[in-house]
């Protein structure tokens, strides 16, 4: 039985959006250490994004391709979060300048891995048979992410006084967002219903735990759910992903079908 | 023009294993495809013979050099077949043989831990080692000091984290248990 395809693009978006943000460090991280690790871990996750991408387009059929899928939809056809387009920067209005902020770049990092071991772990008994075999692979991935982006969260958190600050804020902006992650899509019902996908919401329990502990550790205080829910995984997006998108998809939409 | 396909029997898999078993891979010239795992399997197929690899890191950009190495080496030999990859079940550092670890550690990367198997379900299938406890020891490929330290989780390629010894001051590369 194969999953929704909605539902492959859902978490085939997350993968690329997030991986192409992280990529946006290569070549500006702080350290050079981080700058390859953030290379490594965008690496890891385009590298998902191809997977499920590939998958969803054996099912399509047609002309698709992982190529189409990744550079020829438009900001309402693609179903990631609103978490994983955001800036690396305190959010401001979609044209505004900033520095990129490592710290924002952790705390995402941190929020999206900590969902994905609990989602990737589940799927590993999809009944979909290529989404399991993904979902095997991505676990051995994410897995590293977290560690990196956690040990990152708890370091920056009970560091110096600016650096807690940073993390502090860096949380407060971005953990509305994860509420989105909770909320019910007719994709996410459907894979549910037909046993290839899996109860989102009944992970919430593991997530908080596996966040609450790093805050605790990081000297971090977590702030309140409330407020807007995020509607990205249903197509409805911030200002930020057509900004993400003109720069990934220009290329190729440049000089379509070109081959290396 | 292409000669015509022809049916591959079993010579012709015996030949095409003889040929792949020697293939190193593009990174780490120094140990083979099928000490690492990622060769899994050769076949014959509906046309030509079917050779099967696995991905290691999703991202890996070794893999397209590896499906270009395996059929220019059936080509130059007058084999016909296709690359299949398969994704099940999932590529582990635990298939490494003991002899290509060796290799590794020859050519001055620290071989790969066996990976611990974290209980799935739940909060339990991430588990972090508490601050002050000690990590993994890895020793040096270079000296062999059991003296080192975790510079990078991330180093050269997906595949490794980056380390340095303390005792002969190198740094060195650690293969990550996966």
């Amino acid at each position: 039985m194969n999953a929704p395809t909605d539902y492959l693009l859902h978490l085939a978006d997350n993968a690329l959006i997030l991986g192409q943000r992280n990529a946006e460090w290569c070549g500006h991280g702080p350290i050079l250490e981080e700058d390859i690790a953030l290379s490594n871990n965008s690496l890891d996750l385009i590298g998902q994004a191809r997977m499920l991408y590939q998958h969803a387009a054996a099912q399509i059929g047609g002309e698709a391709t992982e190529d189409t899928l990744a550079y020829f939809r438009d900001v309402p056809d693609f179903r990631n979060y609103t978490l994983c387009e955001l800036p690396h920067m305190p959010l401001m209005s979609a044209t505004a300048q900033g520095d990129r902020d490592f710290a924002m770049t952790m705390a995402r990092n941190f929020l999206y891995s900590s969902l994905m071991v609990l989602v990737w772990d589940q799927l590993q008994s999809s009944k979909d048979p290529q989404l399991a075999a993904i979902a095997a692979k991505s676990l051995k991935e994410v897995r590293y992410h977290l560690r990196h982006s956690r040990d990152w969260l708890v370091r920056l958190g009970d560091g110096t006084d600016e650096s807690h600050t940073k993390a502090q804020a860096a949380l407060d902006q971005l953990l509305p967002y994860t509420q989105e992650f909770w909320a019910s899509s007719p994709h996410e019902a459907e894979a549910l219903a037909n046993g290839t996908g899996i109860d989102i919401a009944a992970l919430r329990n593991d997530w908080n735990q596996i966040v609450d502990e790093a805050l605790l550790e990081a000297t971090l205080q977590r702030p309140a759910d409330g407020g807007f829910v995020p509607t990205g995984k249903q197509g409805i997006h911030s200002e930020h992903l057509g900004f993400v998108l003109a720069e990934m998809q220009s290329l190729a939409r440049a000089h379509p079908q070109a081959v290396w | 023009m292409p000669a015509p396909t022809k049916q591959p029997d079993s010579a012709d898999v015996a030949r095409a294993w003889a040929l792949l078993e020697a293939l190193t891979d593009p990174e780490i010239p120094v140990v083979t495809l099928r000490e690492l795992g990622i060769l899994r399997d050769v076949r014959a197929g509906q046309a030509g013979l079917d050779v099967v690899i696995t991905p290691t890191y999703s991202g890996c950009p070794a893999m397209g050099q590896i499906e270009d190495d395996v059929k220019a080496l059936l080509q130059a030999n007058g084999l016909q077949g296709r690359v299949v990859t398969q994704l099940a079940p999932a590529w582990t550092t635990d298939w490494m043989s003991e002899a290509a670890k060796d290799k590794l550690r020859a050519y001055g990367i620290a071989p790969p831990h066996a990976c611990a198997r974290p209980a799935s379900g739940a909060a339990s299938v991430v588990q972090f080692a508490a601050r002050g406890t000690q990590p993994e020891v890895v020793p040096c490929p270079q000296c062999g000091s059991a003296n080192t330290t975790e510079t990078s989780h991330f180093g050269s390629t997906a595949c490794k984290a980056l380390y340095r010894c303390l005792a002969c001051m190198e740094p060195f590369d650690y293969f990550k248990p996966y």
